[in-house]
């Protein structure tokens, strides 16, 4: 596992991958940072976190794109199903690379944080439940860019489905409040990620809410492993 | 070392592979042979672990590919018929990488050392595999297979898109590696398979249709037995002279050849289903009834013409419809000894009765007929008097026997009526 992982990781950046992600992400989260906290001379990042949500969702693909669908397409899934590795080892190990490359990305407001408390004290334990709200999302999205990268050989498929995924998964919110009976309503609250996000931005740091995306999370990582295993009985 | 038994992979309603069974030994090199689809790098494929087998078991060192895949993967080296490069990494960090991977415990900059003096990727170790040709990045995935001094090394088509002095070069690297490892390589080029292995196994449509070495292959169709005349005189006297040989000989006429005088001369196939060398007694007889022999010869069947006539046969099988099936079956694994030279089986596929006989009850020979399409009865051989063994499992019928005659590589088989 940490063979792969060390690989992954380091494939990040020896293509351009790694370095347009994280470009991206720091290009974006600066211009909510200067909108949110600069402009509006505040040390409370509530808005920043809140408009990081749709960065988050469009720049996932980019990072879980390629996880599985390259070695599919490069044939090297048969050094890794060949080797004493188990699948949870390569599933894991991709997954770990790509939460790396995300936390580096999500550092940056560590230094936004910290950029803040020169001018005025921060409320330490609301930016950290931020964080870790952005961190639990993260996860639970990776996990399902890497289950569909795994369904596919192309890596724009792959992207190109996580995207929909996640506009999908955005749009739920809209959907909810025209739902006709209030059960149905309920569900779809129920899965809705920007509705679990929105709590951390608000300083709520609910246990429901981290249990949610961790099993998010749990849950594609294991059908990720189904897929590797399904592909060899078929 | 390996053993499979009654293996089966299934894609649907086609069976890719299809109840084969083999057992190797340690330091054999073991080619398989078979055309396009034959099934191949399907077999490599469950041997290694990257599938799995719709029935029946392989084991690796002892170790269950599906029981205990971790330990059995430890074992074996693989080079898939695509090497798998990561072709953004440098040849260096590739083979780091795979250390790492396959958990070798050997000191590494020594063994990496080792592992590319070994395959000559020695200059190109900090280049991108991206860059390196084919060749190159076939070598580089040999070397990959063979980190960690594995003890089974598979080789998918190893030498498949080198030149021919790779080709040669990549041979005697395989060569050399049989003496510490178990190689098993596949090729659908017989020659390389008769340079390198001692051992061949040829698949056909999933099939297991003969094991053994490249001469006990050969040797088992080849005709000694069985020869070609071209007599002069009237066509059915001579055909009656040569039948007077013994009840054991079957003539047929192959063809009439015509010369300026306009003399009746054709060309007989003369085959005794005993084994016997009637080249004397063919002789002697042509002269007391004074019927010039112009020529006698007996086919020496290359390994190319054994392999096509393998696979005709394969083909025409089922097509004959209720072909009398034989299938005798080598099994190094029933046998549990190497295959050496003087070890082998060397057994006439007959109809599955005979069969049964010739195994002398201890093998199990299922009636055949209906069984075209599993290539028919197992049976035990029974060494011939040379002591030689092997073993053909081919679907025979008096079609496949006008195909082989056709191609010009033919033989008789006893068990044939005419």
């Amino acid at each position: 596992m940490t063979a792969i992982f060390k690989r992954e990781l380091s494939a990040y950046f020896s293509s351009a991958v790694g370095f347009i992600f994280l470009a991206v992400f720091f290009a974006f989260g600066g211009f909510y940072f200067f909108l949110g906290n600069v402009l509006s001379n505040t040390t409370d990042m509530r808005a920043f976190f809140s408009s990081i949500f749709s960065v988050i969702m469009f720049l996932i693909p980019i990072l879980t794109m390629r996880l599985m669908s390259e070695d599919k397409k490069l044939k090297t899934d048969q050094a890794l199903l060949t080797a004493p590795v188990g699948l949870y080892g390569i599933v894991l190990g991709k997954y770990l690379s790509a939460v790396v490359v995300y936390l580096a990305a999500m550092a940056m407001t560590v230094v936004y944080a910290v950029t803040l408390a020169a001018f005025a004290p921060i409320d330490l334990s609301l930016f950290f439940g931020h964080l870790l709200g952005a961190i639990f999302l993260g996860l639970a999205l990776i996990a399902i860019g890497e289950f569909i990268s795994s369904l596919t050989e192309s890596q724009v498929i792959a992207a190109v489905a996580s995207f929909a995924v996640m506009m999908a998964l955005m749009l739920i919110d809209t959907l909810s409040s025209v739902m006709p009976t209030q059960f149905l309503k309920d569900v779809i609250y129920g899965i809705s990620f920007y509705t679990r996000y929105a709590n951390f931005t608000l300083g709520v740091l609910s246990i429901a809410d981290v249990i949610f995306f961790l099993s998010v999370a749990g849950l594609f990582l294991f059908f990720t492993v189904r897929v590797l295993e399904k592909k060899r009985w078929s | 070392m390996v053993e499979v038994q009654h293996l089966v992979k299934r894609y649907g309603v086609k069976n890719a592979v299809d109840d084969i069974s083999f057992s190797i030994d340690s330091g054999e090199i073991v080619g398989f042979l078979g055309p396009n689809g034959a099934g191949k790098s399907t077999t490599m494929n469950i041997l290694t672990g990257y599938i799995s087998a719709t029935q029946g078991t392989a084991k690796i060192g002892g170790f269950d590919i599906l029981e205990e895949p971790m330990e059995a993967k430890k074992c074996i080296g693989y080079l898939p018929e695509q090497p798998p490069l990561y072709l953004d990494m440098t040849v260096d960090a590739y083979l780091q990488f795979m250390f790492e991977l396959k958990k070798v415990k050997l000191p590494r900059k020594e063994h990496l050392h080792e592992v590319c003096a070994l395959c000559g990727i020695e200059g190109v170790r900090q280049r991108i595999i991206k860059n390196l040709s084919k060749g190159y990045r076939q070598r580089v995935g040999l070397a990959q297979a063979l980190l960690g001094n594995p003890q089974v090394l598979i080789l998918d088509e190893p030498t498949v898109g080198l030149d021919p002095n790779q080709i040669i070069e990549i041979r005697g690297l395989i060569q050399s590696l049989g003496k510490r490892h178990t190689i098993i390589l596949s090729s659908h080029i017989l020659s390389e398979v008769q340079a390198v292995c001692d051992r061949i196994i040829i698949l056909s449509d999933g099939r297991l249709i003969a094991d053994g070495t490249p001469e006990s292959i050969a040797a088992t169709l080849s005709t000694d037995h069985s020869l070609t005349a071209r007599i002069e005189g009237d066509c059915e006297r001579v055909q009656r002279v040569l039948r007077g040989l013994g009840s054991d000989v079957q003539v047929t006429v192959e063809g009439r050849r015509e010369n300026e005088s306009g003399a009746e001369i054709y060309d007989y196939r003369v085959t005794s289903t005993e084994r016997r060398d009637l080249r004397r007694d063919l002789f002697a007889a042509l002269c007391r009834e004074q019927m010039p022999l112009l020529l006698l010869k007996t086919s020496e069947l290359t390994l190319e013409e054994v392999f096509l006539q393998l696979i005709e046969e394969q083909h025409a099988a089922p097509a004959a419809g209720e072909a009398p099936t034989s299938g005798v079956k080598d099994s190094g694994s029933q046998m549990g000894d190497a295959p050496a030279e003087d070890g082998l089986k060397k057994e006439t596929a007959a109809n599955g009765d005979q069969a049964g006989e010739a195994a002398g009850g201890e093998g199990t020979a299922r009636p055949s007929g209906s069984e075209a399409d599993t290539g028919a009865g197992e049976a035990q051989g029974a060494p011939d008097e040379n002591g030689t063994e092997t073993a053909v499992k081919a679907p025979d019928g008096p079609d496949t026997r006008k195909a082989a005659t056709g191609s010009g590589a033919t033989r008789e088989r006893e068990g044939q009526s005419l």
